[in-house]
């Protein structure tokens, strides 16, 4: 896997986890794939994929049945789609609207493109 | 795992390579061990698996002084050099050869590590190119399963498909148990792997944290110059290291830690401690 600039790469393997949740791939409390195992299949440290679960056990995505192994929580789905909204809404969004600012571009042309975009 | 104290080591009466080096190396990490061409990192490693004595100082091994080579000891201890000369037998005649040094060595095991990097083992080590033995000797050593490994530049040589593959493999190796010190230059191709750096100067350690301290305390890039510890010039303009604020972990940038450190080796300690 190659890992971008920018984002820790903990953070990217959070990412890659909530994105298996988002496409189905990994189901509600269907079992996902160790840290070991995930970790030898990207070329990452298990203890930077140990931290990245870590994390999602604490927003609530995946949980640990001890000795038995990480699973997909009920409603990670919404957790993540909360957690990445928010993010949406406080990060990237200000983003954006600064750049329109910077550049000139309207509201009503945003409205416009907004509505036609598939 | 390994305990090094003041260690000093010089091939002259009156230079040392090596300058009052104090490290403690624990299982379960991929320590990564970085300097300048000559600072000593090759002869570290050597000191580490007892091919070598230190001058002064001392070194300990899961509890034992390498330089005793005692047999215990030296089944968990595998080094990979980055230049060594084999037989001109085929891999899996000189695994045969050397595996019974080594209990928990399997055949299976590095046949599927030479399936994985594209090695044929029953060809002649001799007729392979220099990248293609040094995978070959990359299986063998990770074969034989000890908990101790040292890799000496094993990026060097080989092709763009085999250094990911590298990468997948030695991450499935490490576990609790297994202490594994990687020295390298290439420091692109193997940092998602490491989670303690080293970096040695001509006067010791210059620093040694782990990933996740440096990424909370540093960040790196684009940084505003008034508050970077280190900047240079980059086609993206001023780029450096500088104090994280933002309570939210960086992305790890090794050159520019190193350069960083090798600039001036103060500033970058006190952010970490």
């Amino acid at each position: 896997m190659e890992f971008s600039e920018g984002k820790p790469i903990w953070r990217q393997i959070y990412d890659l986890v909530c994105t298996r949740i988002l496409s189905d791939e990994w189901t509600e409390q269907s079992r996902i794939v160790s840290v070991r195992e995930l970790a030898a299949d990207v070329g990452v440290n298990p203890n930077t994929v140990m931290r990245s679960y870590e994390r999602l056990e604490s927003d609530k995505i995946i949980y640990n049945r001890r000795g038995i192994g990480f699973f997909v929580a009920d409603g990670a789905k919404e957790h993540i789609l909360d957690i990445e909204r928010r993010e949406f809404m406080t990060e990237e969004l200000p983003a954006m609207i600064r750049r329109m600012r910077l550049l000139g571009v309207t509201l009503d042309e945003f409205a416009l493109l907004f509505k036609d975009l598939p | 795992m390994i305990d090094i104290k003041q260690l000093t080591f010089g091939y002259t009466a009156n230079r040392n390579v090596l300058n009052n080096i104090t490290l403690s190396l624990d299982g379960g990490h991929i320590h990564g061990l970085l300097g300048c061409n000559g600072i000593g990192k090759s002869t570290l490693l050597k000191i580490i698996c007892g091919l070598m004595r230190p001058t002064g100082g001392s070194v300990c091994v899961a509890g034992v002084d390498p330089s005793t080579r005692r047999v215990d000891m030296m089944q968990q201890m595998m080094i990979i050099p980055e230049e060594f000369s084999l037989p001109s037998v085929s891999l899996i005649s000189y695994a045969r050869m050397t595996s019974p040094f080594y209990p928990q060595f399997s055949m299976e095991q590095m046949n599927y590590y030479c399936g994985e990097m594209m090695v044929d083992p029953h060809e002649k080590l001799h007729n392979m190119s220099m990248g293609q033995r040094k995978k070959a000797y990359i299986a063998f050593a990770m074969a034989c399963n000890t908990r101790i490994l040292l890799l000496d530049e094993p990026t060097n040589g080989l092709d763009i498909p085999s250094k990911s593959v590298f990468r997948r493999l030695l991450a499935g190796y490490t576990d609790e148990s297994r202490c594994i010190v990687v020295s390298t230059h290439q420091v692109n191709d193997i940092d998602s792997l490491l989670d303690n750096i080293i970096i040695l100067d001509q006067a010791g350690v210059a620093l040694e944290a782990t990933t996740a301290e440096i990424c909370r305390r540093l960040s790196f890039g684009a940084v505003d110059a008034a508050e970077a510890v280190y900047t240079e010039r980059s086609v993206m303009g001023q780029i450096g290291v500088a104090p994280n604020t933002t309570g939210e972990d960086s992305r790890l940038n090794l050159e520019l830690l190193f350069n960083a450190v090798t600039a001036d080796r103060g500033s970058i300690a006190r952010l970490i401690k």
